[in-house]
């Protein structure tokens, strides 16, 4: 009798069956599968953005941003130490990641180095001559840059949330980049808005004493910067360096209107709420410039004290930037800017064409390779299909239960897999023919053919696999779920290839006990 | 029940005297392939070039394609290529890569939007940035390079050395023609294009792996019989079985080529093309390539008793 042991017939139908049941979800829609007691298998294969339509954003942080703002600060600091304690140097600036200062008298730079060499904890200070340099380390720069990267996801996460946009996905990819996905989104352009502005929210004090000749001839006092109006950008605004109070101590800001205008109000923390008390009341009479991403939004003057800890910000806004403008304040700054790198968005018509044609070119495949299959082997080309089509089962069982993105050069990759899982039945059979006319009986004949082929059926899937594992390495977004796709496909159908086809050849061969075997 | 027999029975075909045929003619395909890449280039697509490719379909009947130019040629955007696609109301717009960084290629989409307006429906809008297209690039040229490499290493760790030269040369074969046909058609080259190399790289091999095993079975079997005869004998042997994997596949494909929808068509082109000429190279290459080794025949007793011991088994 050939010989098939229970234990493996045993493996090969609970495989089968494992396989109809995980698979079976796909059958309902959504709704009806979250019916279903919780016991039931109840996922379904998830489509790519390029079937189901959505947008997808590769994003940047643009995190030499943050360094650069903390050089500036060291700068800053440097240049405060060294004039309180009245020691006199040139040549303040920096370069690539390094500030640097010449101090005039050789004997002071002792001195001068005890004050800088603890200004940035994540710097390292080293003196040459009269010649000082502190770099930022390797460390604290990768640091910083890992954090400004947490930080913006966090921030474009609560900025999509308030959105709306449903089931985003949010992730880190690579050192610096943000990798967005928005199902059902076709048309990004709100985020790409919300997502373009830092949203860095200042309070300034305006410096009166500027006068407009001053701002136009760039003469312009220490402490003091011109900045733009976001109106009118020609139109220059002398403010204090110093920021009074900072949007990161908001704690809420919602679009409203006074006088028939839409405004944006805000409140901050209690801490927050003091200082902007202590600024309104030490500087009644004074203008308050809010700054937004270096642009002047208004200076209102100061009428009184502000002691509530809440305001409103009037910019002859649109309905639509007042909303924009709360969200974004209410969502937090970006410690940087972000670029994006790469859009790919799909709509939903496009996604629901692409599916329909995929699943009749599956169809389609499906029937002509079945078909091709009876009429070369008969009997066996049934084994074959029925094969086939536990294969397909197993495949959308593991993308179900994997939670694999399924996308459209997936659904190539199923389609391939049809036409070349059959490949290994067509080596076992080939191998049988060989063997029958070579005088062997039905049931040797289909031993040595099973046996024979296996190693040829396993080297030979191995390099598609390994084309495979190189192809899910390199390759992004849709071209993964190809290589996902691919790789199952040649697992599934060597073991329904080899298993399945065998366990039904050997139930024929021993209930029939053929002296004789057409293949 | 008479069974289709694609090669019939006791075929005995001579590929090994014809292998001069086949060399010259792969020489001409490799040859050509380099030069019309080298004349023509290829026609990346903006996964490996970056810019902008965005897919609409118009909501008042056929689009005008003249409309679409020259209403978007105004934009001052650079080359923008505007052709039908798939049918007659859809429309792919291509714009090269702008000047300047990514925010210049995000003003552009912008600019083509508020042309278009509201007239057509959005099927697809993508743009890829300078940073990503050279990453992407550079990682398909990895992805193709090491899928090779670790293919030679698989067949020499299983064959030996000979075989794995042979297989990577039909390998290697494959993958210039299949970059000639796409340089020669001016068929866009992009991500799945890359994909699609290398599955037939991997099928190509697959193909060449039947072969050899069954070359080695035979060194094994006739440890007299000349060479190229052996290699003609295992050639016929595994015919049948080459053609009927061939011919399955490409039956799949050719449903995926006609019914998959525009946006997958160049990449069933390549892989049919692909199986085509991976079948060819395993067949007249891989094979042929073989008699100008000198291969081991000894050193298999194990194997041979299994064989009998399997033999021995199949008895009822």
């Amino acid at each position: 009798m050939v010989y098939f042991a229970k234990w493996k017939i045993a493996l090969v139908i609970a495989v089968c069956l494992l396989g109809v049941a995980f698979a079976a979800p796909n059958m309902f829609d959504r709704n009806t599968t979250a019916e279903l007691p919780g016991w039931l298998p109840n996922q379904q294969i998830s489509l790519g953005l390029d079937l189901q339509g959505g947008s997808h954003l590769l994003l940047e942080v643009e995190a030499q941003t943050v360094i650069n703002e903390r050089l500036e600060s060291i700068v800053d600091s440097v240049r405060s130490s060294l004039r309180s304690e009245r020691i006199r140097y040139t040549g303040l600036g920096k370069t690539d990641n390094i500030v640097h200062v010449q101090i005039k008298k050789i004997e002071q730079v002792d001195q001068a180095y005890d004050l800088l060499h603890k200004l940035d904890t994540g710097s390292e200070t080293t003196v040459n001559g009269h010649k000082i340099t502190i770099a930022l380390t390797e460390q604290a720069i990768i640091d910083a840059k890992r954090s400004a990267v947490e930080q913006s996801i966090e921030i474009v996460r609560r900025r999509i949330d308030e959105t709306g946009t449903k089931e985003p996905n949010i992730q880190r990819q690579g050192d610096e980049r943000i990798l967005i996905q928005l199902p059902g989104i076709d048309n990004p352009e709100d985020v790409k808005r919300l997502l373009g502005k830092t949203a860095k929210m200042t309070f300034h004090l305006v410096n009166h004493n500027v006068t407009p000749e001053d701002l136009a001839t760039g003469r312009i006092p220490p402490g003091t910067i011109a900045l733009p109006d976001a109106e009118n950008e020609q139109r220059l605004i002398a403010v204090r360096r110093k920021v009074e109070v900072s949007g990161d101590m908001l704690i809420d800001s919602q679009p409203t209107f006074q006088d028939g205008q839409p405004v944006v109000s805000f409140t901050f923390n209690a801490l927050g709420g003091k200082k902007f008390g202590q600024v309104t009341t030490q500087n009644v009479n004074r203008s308050l410039a809010i700054v937004l991403d270096g642009k002047v939004i208004s200076a209102p003057n100061i009428n009184g004290p502000i002691l509530g800890g809440s305001g409103i910000i009037k910019g002859r806004f649109s309905v639509a930037e007042a909303n924009d403008l709360s969200l974004l304040l209410r969502a937090g700054a970006l410690p940087a800017p972000l670029v994006i790198l790469e859009e790919r968005t799909v709509g939903p018509g496009l996604g629901a064409d692409s599916v329909a044609a995929g699943e009749i070119a599956c169809l389609v495949g499906l029937i002509a390779v079945i078909g091709f299959m009876i009429l070369s082997y008969g009997r066996f080309g049934v084994y074959a299909d029925i094969a086939l089509m536990f294969n397909i089962i197993l495949i959308t069982a593991a993308l179900s239960v994997l939670q694999a993105t399924l996308t459209l050069p997936g659904i190539a990759g199923i389609v391939l897999t049809i036409g070349m899982a059959v490949d290994a039945n067509v080596l076992i059979f080939e191998r049988i023919r060989e063997e029958l006319r070579n005088g062997m009986g039905p049931i040797a004949a289909v031993d040595s053919g099973y046996k024979r082929a296996i190693k040829t059926i396993v080297d030979a899937n191995v390099t598609t696999l390994i084309a495979a594992v190189l192809l899910f390495e390199f390759g992004s977004g849709p071209v993964r779920g190809f290589a996902v796709t691919l790789a199952i496909g040649i697992l599934t159908s060597m073991f329904t290839a080899i298993m399945v086809t065998r366990l039904l050849v050997v139930m024929w061969l021993r209930r029939n006990k053929p002296k004789t075997m057409n293949i | 029940m008479k069974h289709l027999h694609l090669v019939p029975t006791g075929t005995k075909l001579d590929f090994i005297s014809k292998k001069f045929i086949f060399f010259a003619f792969s020489i001409i395909l490799i040859a050509s392939s380099l030069g019309l890449f080298g004349v023509n280039g290829l026609n990346y697509g903006i996964d490996f070039q970056g810019g902008i490719m965005m897919e609409v379909r118009s909501k008042t009947g056929p689009a005008d394609i003249a409309e679409y130019r020259s209403n978007l040629s105004d934009l001052g955007l650079g080359e923008v290529s505007i052709q039908e696609f798939g049918e007659p109301e859809e429309v792919l717009i291509r714009i090269q890569r702008q000047e300047g960084d990514e925010k210049a290629q995000q003003a552009a989409v912008e600019a083509v939007k508020s042309v278009l307006k509201d007239t057509v429906e959005y099927r697809r809008t993508e743009f890829v940035g300078p940073k990503v297209s050279e990453e992407l690039f550079e990682d398909g040229l990895m992805a193709v390079t090491l899928a090779i490499g670790a293919i030679l290493v698989y067949i020499w760790f299983r064959f030996e050395w000979q075989f794995g030269m042979g297989a990577v040369i039909a390998l290697i074969h494959d993958v210039i023609s299949t970059i000639g046909i796409f340089a020669l058609l001016g068929m866009e080259f992009n991500l799945s294009t890359v994909a699609a190399v290398l599955t037939i790289a991997g099928y190509s091999i697959n193909d060449t792996v039947v072969v050899y095993d069954r070359v080695r079975e035979n060194l094994r079997k006739y440890k007299k019989m000349e060479l190229p005869e052996l290699l003609n004998m295992s050639v016929n042997e595994t015919l049948s079985r080459t053609v009927m994997t061939s011919l399955t596949t490409l039956l799949a494909l050719l449903a995926l080529y006609i019914l998959g929808g525009e946006v997958i068509r160049g990449f069933s082109f390549a892989m049919i093309w692909g199986i085509v000429i991976g079948t060819y190279s395993s067949i007249c290459l891989a094979v042929p390539i073989l008699t100008y080794f000198t291969l081991r025949r000894s050193d298999d007793e194990d194997e041979n008793t299994e064989v009998e011991k399997v033999e021995g088994e199949g008895t009822v």
